[in-house]
């Protein structure tokens, strides 16, 4: 079997005691919260810290509290994808999280994962997620100890792919994000958490910040959904995601606002602006939805770097843009 | 998923057909009288054990995690080792440097290929094979060197540490570029055909994987011709070409490979493998070690899944029984997922081009098939697999003139081999969906097309295979009713579909790998004083329940409780030779040799209780743990009483039994492969719905019948039906051994995650039937059941999509994206000539124009040796081989 290589592991009870780690580890270190992620990656080379902070003993990254209809509700970092599958308020007031939440990877491995580390999930490529025998066998990459993207090899960045499922979710939803370091914190909107950069420098997080808080909106005004394609109808990480969140005017039917997000077909999640544009003003009817499906597919440009052909993934932009808009249609 | 199982099972019994006449005599006579469940002594028995649905007898360990694989044992001192493999496709081995390994901590040992120079291969001819790579690589994953470490970190770091400097050669990628590579008959003879890569002059051995084969990067050409091909596509009303790609796939075990080797004090070497082939691992390793197979013990474990990647002997089993050798202690292997991948021995890749020659009421006059073999990197079970994929075309419909050409091509991937299906699957695949083509073309219905020109029971096919019984008629009914196909063919919706195929495999393979007289199997039992029965049978258990069936089969002779028998197998010290669990033959085989070695112990007990008692022998019977006089039924003894009585009067009771299969009746070079002592046939209905917008095609339900001949057990059988139906879903819908051939010719995606195989959600509704039509051959007349189900599932589905959106997908699997591409092109060019007259619909005008397509255009063009021709027994053939004119005088 393939082994994790050696380090240093603290499972401090306190923020302050974490982000103080990290501080004192600096770039050798790495927080882990349910593992999912980072452990197979360390297994395969593609990470080696030295320091692991584990995150799981903390209380306070796994509180769900406030109001859905009024102040908005505040998610830990450190909950996990069954808790938030299971919450109630969640269930009620965000469906469109808890499902989701649903389609990230299996079961067992949502009792494990977290919303936060969901969040913020190394990007994926077809050329970086092997072992270190395998990427020898390329002369390693542009992400991890080569210098080529194999991916455009003509490129200078890495264009590895955005695919965590909560991230095109929350950003349609307009949710904000509480980063804790020694001595600071903010809170920032979380489509800037995401760096537009390329695959490597995907988040605009700096290292020693740690993710503590996922704030919802007032859940009210609004109705969203997520169209996920994949290969398998379990265990498999997106390849097109797309988030869909609109407003509506009194009259609830003609659209005020709208986000379109599409996750996993980039290096960073993808807001379809034009998309929106065409949304708004109207009624959310078949021709609008025809309309901005167009204008999504037009600024979807996927790679060869995940399951399936790219060709075929941009053509289903198109079909899957209109299957989460549809599900906002007004059903009476 | 349970209630589900457990509700198939349940509704089992109502769906069995279960056909009790004896076979029809046929051109054939039965080479063993019928039926074998009738005793010696005249009287025949009522099945107690056989055709009822028992546990396994290794099910309680496995569900409750008491098995012990391989990776399970650990030893006291016991290393561990890594294998260090090829990162380049293609290259000679300049140097390695171990020397920084070596002085790590916790290494014990470091061994390279000069430790273990000589090759070995499954197949006598392509013994082509070494342990550890001597001076050249072929594929990425080949092993170079090897490290024993005292733990598995150790032997990691240590194993990464090892230098290895490569002198790079020309990668050869793909079937079309390994038949043109310099030094290619195709490419000397032809200089015009200069479309392969480009040589940089004088080393053309540079460009040849091997040494040997053919020539140039061509491991093995056949040609064979059975009857007069030209002469029949004259007889024809239709004559039809297609050609068909279907992709490589892998077995995907869920236990990776693993290995302990361990030498005793007095210099005797055991492995422990998780391997289906225990007996060829031991002659393997006599060989590569040197050392006499008498101080070899190999004992297979059992195998968490096998599917054919489990039957070579592989280099890591070598490995670590050199170790063992080399360091006195214990050594284990555990493979990584990877390295699984990099071991492979799955489909090949095959490239095919089919013409038949067809009368108007659908009779086929002729047939003409090529195939195109991508062999990856060595030999395996290549040569079969070569002639496989050319010989059981014949056993299911009547082809009286057929011609099989098929080649094989080296390339740097890893080595294809068996996998479930063996060769068969490809050709199935082509020949199912052509028939489906050529009953469009001539307006006839796809069941009636099949079921008017079916192979007669006990009769032999133009290519000498002898088929005994044969159920594919019942078979076809039962899903062709059950799917209610004749209603919904052409008639569901646009996006709804069904599609009917069938197949057949063999019952295990008529001739050994390697050239011998003595039987495939043996077993022997031993009675013991207190009423225990153990038996001792080299077959190796890889889930199919084979440990079962040796226990069903005694306990039925011997009328004891299977649970009561003691079952020891795969253990080359104690257990007869039995060539192991592949070509699906181990319930016919070890079930005969079985069948005999306990008709001669109940024999014995019979005749000791008969003279004790003074009761005629043939009034004696065992039955419910006792002997008993069937006229007198209140007069018997325990079944450890008839042991004792005959333990008194002949000594230690143990018996011996053993199978050989019967002589093929092709004599001609090439009649090694296709011959089976009976043949499994299989109809499956695949009801499909594919949505036009995205190409993606979801299978709803496959009604499948399987002709058994009988089913020893009826719910392992069911398993093995819908773990095929399983496994061939994800052939015909997802799987590929994709590599990236501009890069380095990596493996795209060599893990559990990224290579897609289908989980439980893709799984679709399975309704299975079982047909029973004795064969005369089988123990209670069983034929196989753990491969052949697979082989119509991929054409079933493929003519189910092309009923639900009349495209055509020629190539396996079926991607979404193929789908979608052949109905843009479809929608493009009938946008294109305007609305048709129909109204804008969907369907194309049948017959007259063909269909939209996804798949190959073309295969390569290839000078074919000059065939082998046999004259069909109808023609008053022998089986042998028309002599050529001598061209040479003998000297």
């Amino acid at each position: 079997m393939m082994r994790l290589p050696k380090f240093e592991y603290h499972a401090p009870r306190k923020i302050a005691d974490a982000v103080k780690l990290m501080a004192e580890a600096g770039r050798e270190g790495q927080f882990v919260a349910g593992g999912t992620d980072l452990y197979p990656n360390m297994k395969r080379r593609q990470q080696t810290p030295k320091v692991v902070i584990g995150l799981h003993r903390i209380a306070a990254l796994k509180k769900i509290t406030g109001s859905a209809s009024t102040t908005g509700v505040s998610v830990g970092a450190g909950v996990t994808l069954t808790e938030l599958i299971e919450n109630r308020t969640i269930q009620k007031y965000y469906p469109v999280i808890a499902q989701a939440a649903r389609l990230i990877s299996t079961p067992i491995l949502q009792n494990m994962g977290t919303l936060g580390g969901n969040l913020l999930l190394d990007t994926r490529c077809n050329y970086y997620d092997q072992n270190y025998e395998w990427r020898k066998g390329v002369h390693f990459c542009l992400k991890k100890d080569g210098d080529t993207c194999w991916v455009a090899p003509g490129s200078k960045i890495c264009w590895a792919v955005q695919s965590a499922d909560e991230v095109p979710v929350l950003i349609a939803l307009g949710v904000r994000v509480k980063l804790v370091s020694p001595g600071r914190e903010r809170v920032i909107p979380i489509a800037q958490l995401y760096s537009r950069f390329d695959g490597i420098h995907y988040l605009t997080k700096q290292h020693d910040e740690l993710l503590t808080e996922i704030l919802l909106p007032p859940a009210n005004g609004w109705r969203a959904s997520y169209a996920k394609l994949r290969r398998r109808g379990a265990f498999d990480f997106p390849v097109l995601g797309v988030a869909a969140c609109v407003w509506f005017e009194d009259d609830h039917a003609t659209v005020r606002d709208a986000k379109l997000i599409l996750g996993a077909i980039a290096p960073h999640p993808l807001e379809a602006t034009e998309a929106q544009k065409l949304l708004i003003g109207r009624p959310l009817d078949e021709n609008a939805i025809r309309a901005a499906a167009a204008a999504a597919h037009a600024v979807a440009k996927p790679l060869d770097n995940t399951d399936f052909l790219m060709y075929w993934r941009k053509q289903m932009v198109r079909p899957y843009v209109e299957q989460a808009l549809n599900e906002l249609r007004n059903p009476k | 998923m349970i209630p589900s199982a457990v509700a198939e099972i349940a509704g089992f019994c109502m769906q069995v057909t279960r056909t009790r006449d004896p076979p029809k005599s046929g051109r054939i006579t039965a080479t063993k009288p019928y039926p074998v469940h009738l005793m010696k002594n005249g009287s025949s028995k009522h099945l107690e054990v056989v055709g009822k649905p028992f546990r396994k007898v290794d099910a309680s360990a496995k569900v409750t995690g008491q098995t012990k694989f391989a990776d399970d044992i650990v030893l006291p001192r016991m290393l561990y080792c890594k294998i260090l493999r090829s990162h380049v496709p293609h290259a000679l081995i300049r140097k390695i440097d171990t020397s920084k390994a070596v002085a790590m901590p916790g290494v014990v040992a470091v061994i390279t290929g000069k430790s273990l120079p000589i090759p070995y291969g499954i197949l006598p001819v392509s013994q082509d094979e070494h342990a550890l790579c001597l001076d050249k690589v072929r594929m990425i994953g080949d092993p170079v060197a090897a490290v024993a470490a005292i733990d598995e970190d150790a032997a990691f770091e240590a194993m990464n540490a090892i230098e290895v400097e490569y002198d790079p050669l020309p990668v050869i990628s793909s079937i079309q570029d390994a038949l043109r590579s310099p030094g290619s008959a195709h490419m000397d003879d032809n200089p015009s055909r200069t479309g392969g890569p480009q040589l940089a002059g004088e080393n053309k051995e540079a460009w040849r994987i091997h040494g040997y084969g053919d020539h140039g990067n061509v491991h093995k050409m056949v040609a064979l011709e059975f009857g007069d091909v030209e002469e029949g596509f004259k007889q024809a009303d239709l004559i039809r070409e297609d050609v068909f790609f279907y992709e490589g796939n892998t077995h995907l075990p869920m236990e990776q490979h693993a290995a302990v080797a361990q030498v005793d004090g007095d210099g005797k070497l055991c492995l422990w493998s998780s391997t289906q082939t225990p007996h060829y691992v031991h002659r393997a390793l006599a060989k590569v070690l040197e050392m006499p197979a008498s101080r070899i013990r190999v004992i297979a474990t059992p195998n968490g899944g096998g599917f054919g990647g489990k039957s070579d002997p592989f280099p890591h089993e070598m490995i670590v029984s050199k170790l063992a050798l080399l360091t006195g202690r214990p050594v284990k292997v555990t493979l990584t997922r990877e390295e699984v991948f990099y071991c492979h021995r799955g489909r090949h890749p095959v490239l095919m081009w089919v013409k038949t020659g067809a009368k108007k009421d659908g009779a086929i006059t002729a047939m003409h098939f090529r195939s195109f073999l991508d062999g990856g990197a060595y030999g395996s079970y290549g040569v079969a697999s070569t002639y496989y994929t050319g010989a059981l075309q014949t056993v299911t419909y009547k082809i009286p003139n057929y011609k099989f050409e098929g080649v094989r091509v080296f390339t740097n991937k890893p080595p294809c081999g068996p996998k479930r299906g063996h060769g068969t699957p490809q050709p199935r695949y082509a020949l199912e969906v052509h028939l489906d083509k050529i009953a469009e073309q001539l307006r006839l219905d796809p069941v009636a097309i099949r079921k008017n020109h079916l192979v007669e029971p006990y009769s032999l096919t133009s290519n000498y295979l002898r088929v005994g019984s044969m159920g594919l008629a019942a078979c076809i009914d039962k899903v062709v009713t059950a799917s209610d196909f004749k209603n919904k063919f052409r008639n569901l919706p646009y996006g709804k579909g069904i599609g009917l195929a069938c197949a057949s495999y063999l019952s295990g393979a008529g001739l050994p790998i390697y050239w011998n007289h003595m039987p495939h199997s043996g077993v022997q039992l031993r009675l013991d004083r207190q009423g225990g029965v153990c038996v001792m049978c080299g077959s190796i258990d890889i889930g199919q329940g084979s440990d079962s069936v040796l226990a069903y089969i005694i306990a039925e002779v011997l009328g004891i409780d299977p649970f009561d028998i003691r079952v020891l197998t795969a253990d080359t010290d104690l257990t007869p030779v039995d060539l192991g669990s592949y070509s699906s033959r181990v319930t016919l085989m070890t079930g005969n040799a079985a069948l005999e070695a306990a008709e001669r112990a109940r024999d014995l007990l019979i005749r000791a209780v008969s003279e004790k008692m003074n009761i005629p022998a043939t009034r004696l019977s065992l039955s419910g743990g006792r002997l008993f006089d069937v006229e007198n039924p209140e007069t018997s003894i325990s079944f450890a009483e008839a042991v004792q009585i005959a333990e008194a009067r002949f000594g230690t009771i143990g018996t011996v039994g053993s199978y050989t299969p019967p002589p093929s009746a092709g004599k001609y070079k090439g009649a090694g492969v296709g011959p089976s002592p009976a043949y499994s046939y299989d109809a499956a209905v695949a009801e499909v719905e594919v949505d036009p917008r995205t190409g993606i095609v979801r299978v709803e339900r496959i009604w499948i019948a399987h002709d058994i001949g009988r089913a020893i057990n009826p719910a392992l059988t069911l398993g093995q039906v819908e773990g095929s139906v399983y496994m061939g879903l994800g052939e015909a819908l997802m799987e590929e051994m994709s590599y990236r051939t501009n890069r380095n010719v990596v493996h795209k995606f060599p893990s559990l995650l990224e290579y897609k195989s289908p989980t439980t959600l893709e799984m679709c509704d399975v309704k299975t039937f079982l047909i029973e039509d004795p064969d005369p051959n089988g123990p209670f007349g069983a034929k196989e059941v753990g491969q052949g189900p697979l082989l119509p599932v991929p054409p079933a589905i493929a003519n189910a999509v092309y009923d639900a959106v009349q495209v055509r997908i020629d190539e396996v699997p079926i991607t979404p994206d193929k789908v979608l591409s052949a109905i843009q092109k479809r929608d493009e060019k009938q946008e294109d000539e305007g609305e048709s007259a129909n109204g804008g619909g969907t369907g194309i005008t049948r017959g007259v124009e063909e269909p939209h397509r996804y798949g190959p255009k073309s295969v390569p063009e290839v000078d074919w040796p000059e065939p082998v021709r046999v004259k069909p027994p109808w023609d008053g053939g022998t089986g042998k081989e028309i002599l050529r004119e001598a061209v040479h005088a003998r000297e």
